[in-house]
């Protein structure tokens, strides 16, 4: 038997679905056409809505994480970062942040204490004295930002693998995640290789002078085979752990591995 | 764009020579493609941090802001690079390299230039390139090496630091960078007037003939 047909007999399918299409809300008509005739290179590049549709973010979220991974595998423990001499520095260094500087953390160094969590065996928190016994090594290395400039300076602190050691953390941990005391609470991982690298440090000195307010008083994470938002200011805590926590510009989009 | 028209019956009983082989064809659209993506979302992350004394109007970038036009940058680098490896080891090996772009001769260069520019420079067979053609295609093959390698560069200034230094280091990569960009518009503008004033030209890179 024939197939019933449900169309009105003299009615023309192609003038049918052509007014049904007028009907549609004009959103839905958009989406229609631009489904239809996706090809859409030009369409892509025009800006409209479907660049910003969340298909397209989905798979830039996806091939960013590719991305971390070819990083990763990229990253050599070994390589270090190029140093530099003294006359190379970059006067004045630049502040940088999503706040100005009148807004940045002031820190009292008296009662600020570094909180200490996750998979470590020692958890006590370190005061300012404590931290500034430890032994310290200097580096003049340059800083490049996510924006694309880039600047020389001087750093003077205690190597991060020197304190995780001495802290009992486990390395085999995926992360050390750091928190801030910038305003709306920065935060970032860092992987854990990137944290053993000989030149990260817990930095508690600019140009040989107490880190000052500008550059992350009273300490800052200073990891020169990592973009500039992955070298956090002001910290307050750390935490070895194997779990993704995101950070501040991480969740935004900024690329998470983010290595140079 | 009539001429796109060409119907079956004409193709087949004419037929005319392939100017441009479908490998050609493919690397250069998804080239485009991805070169586009590029510029656009490379003038983004210079509005981030600009070299010079201007943006690039907001209407021509991509991405929004500076998180979304990185997310664009590094994920059509792959497209460009791995198209652009395939070509260069394809124009290589099948010889047309060698075959469409060379020689290239200081007075052969001069003479077409002279013609060209008073209209004079004959386009009867496509499938051999004058001197014009020749040196915008070898040296856009050249300043799209550069461009990739002081790209990379930046992306992984430790872990490849011998690459920046080719350049100087990063921040003279950075403009580099930014010079073979302008390059290549500039190479886009006129590649794209002259392809539409030889429509025929623009023909054989759709259709191959």
């Amino acid at each position: 038997m024939a197939k019933r047909s449900f169309l009105i007999p003299g009615v023309d399918k192609r003038l049918l679905i052509k007014d049904s299409i007028k009907t549609m809300p004009d959103v839905t008509r958009r989406r229609f056409i631009a489904g239809g005739a996706s090809l859409g290179a030009l369409t892509l590049l025009t800006g409209c809505d479907v660049v910003d549709s969340s298909s397209a973010d989905a798979l830039l979220a996806k091939v960013s994480k590719f991305n971390d991974a070819v990083q990763a595998f990229i990253f050599n423990p070994d390589a270090l970062a190029p140093t530099f001499p003294e006359s190379a520095i970059t006067k004045p260094f630049p502040f940088n942040a999503y706040y100005d500087l009148d807004d940045a953390p002031e820190v009292d160094g008296k009662d600020w204490k570094l909180e200490v969590r996750g998979l470590v065996d020692n958890k006590k928190s370190w005061t300012l004295d404590e931290l500034y016994k430890l032994p310290q090594v200097s580096q003049i290395t340059r800083h490049i930002c996510v924006e694309g400039w880039s600047a020389i300076g001087s750093w003077t602190g205690t190597p991060l693998r020197d304190f995780l050691k001495l802290i009992g953390a486990d390395t085999r941990a995926k992360y050390v995640w750091f928190q801030c005391a910038d305003k709306d609470g920065y935060n970032s991982p860092l992987d854990m290789r990137s944290a053993l690298h000989p030149q990260t440090q817990m930095t508690f000195k600019y140009a040989n002078e107490i880190l000052p307010r500008a550059y992350g008083f009273p300490m800052k994470i200073r990891v020169p085979t990592k973009l500039g938002f992955k070298n956090p200011k002001y910290v307050v805590s750390m935490e070895v752990t194997n779990d993704y926590k995101g950070g501040y510009w991480e969740d935004q989009g900024y690329n998470s591995f983010s290595g140079s | 764009m009539s001429s796109l028209t060409v119907s079956d019956e004409q193709v087949s009983a004419t037929p005319a020579k392939v100017i441009q082989p479908a490998w050609v064809r493919i690397m250069h659209w998804v080239n485009a493609f991805a070169m586009i993506l590029m510029i656009l979302s490379g003038w983004q992350i210079y509005n981030a941090s600009p070299l010079f004394g201007f943006s690039f109007p907001r209407e021509y970038t991509l991405g929004g802001w500076l998180g979304g036009g990185l997310l664009w940058h590094f994920a059509a680098m792959w497209l460009l690079m791995i198209n652009g490896l395939a070509y260069l080891v394809t124009g290589f090996a099948t010889g047309r390299f060698a075959k469409k772009l060379l020689p290239i001769t200081p007075s052969g260069v001069l003479h077409d230039v002279r013609a060209a520019l008073t209209f004079k420079l004959g386009h009867a067979d496509l499938t051999v390139y004058n001197y014009v053609q020749r040196v915008l295609y070898a040296g856009i093959i050249v300043v799209g090496v550069l461009i990739v390698l002081t790209g990379v560069g930046m992306w992984k200034p430790v872990q490849l630091h011998w690459l920046v230094m080719l350049f100087g280091d990063y921040p003279t990569a950075r403009y580099v960078h930014f010079f073979c960009m302008a390059s290549i518009c500039a190479f886009l503008v006129i590649h794209v007037i002259l392809a539409l004033l030889v429509p025929k030209s623009l023909r054989a890179m759709i259709i191959g003939r």
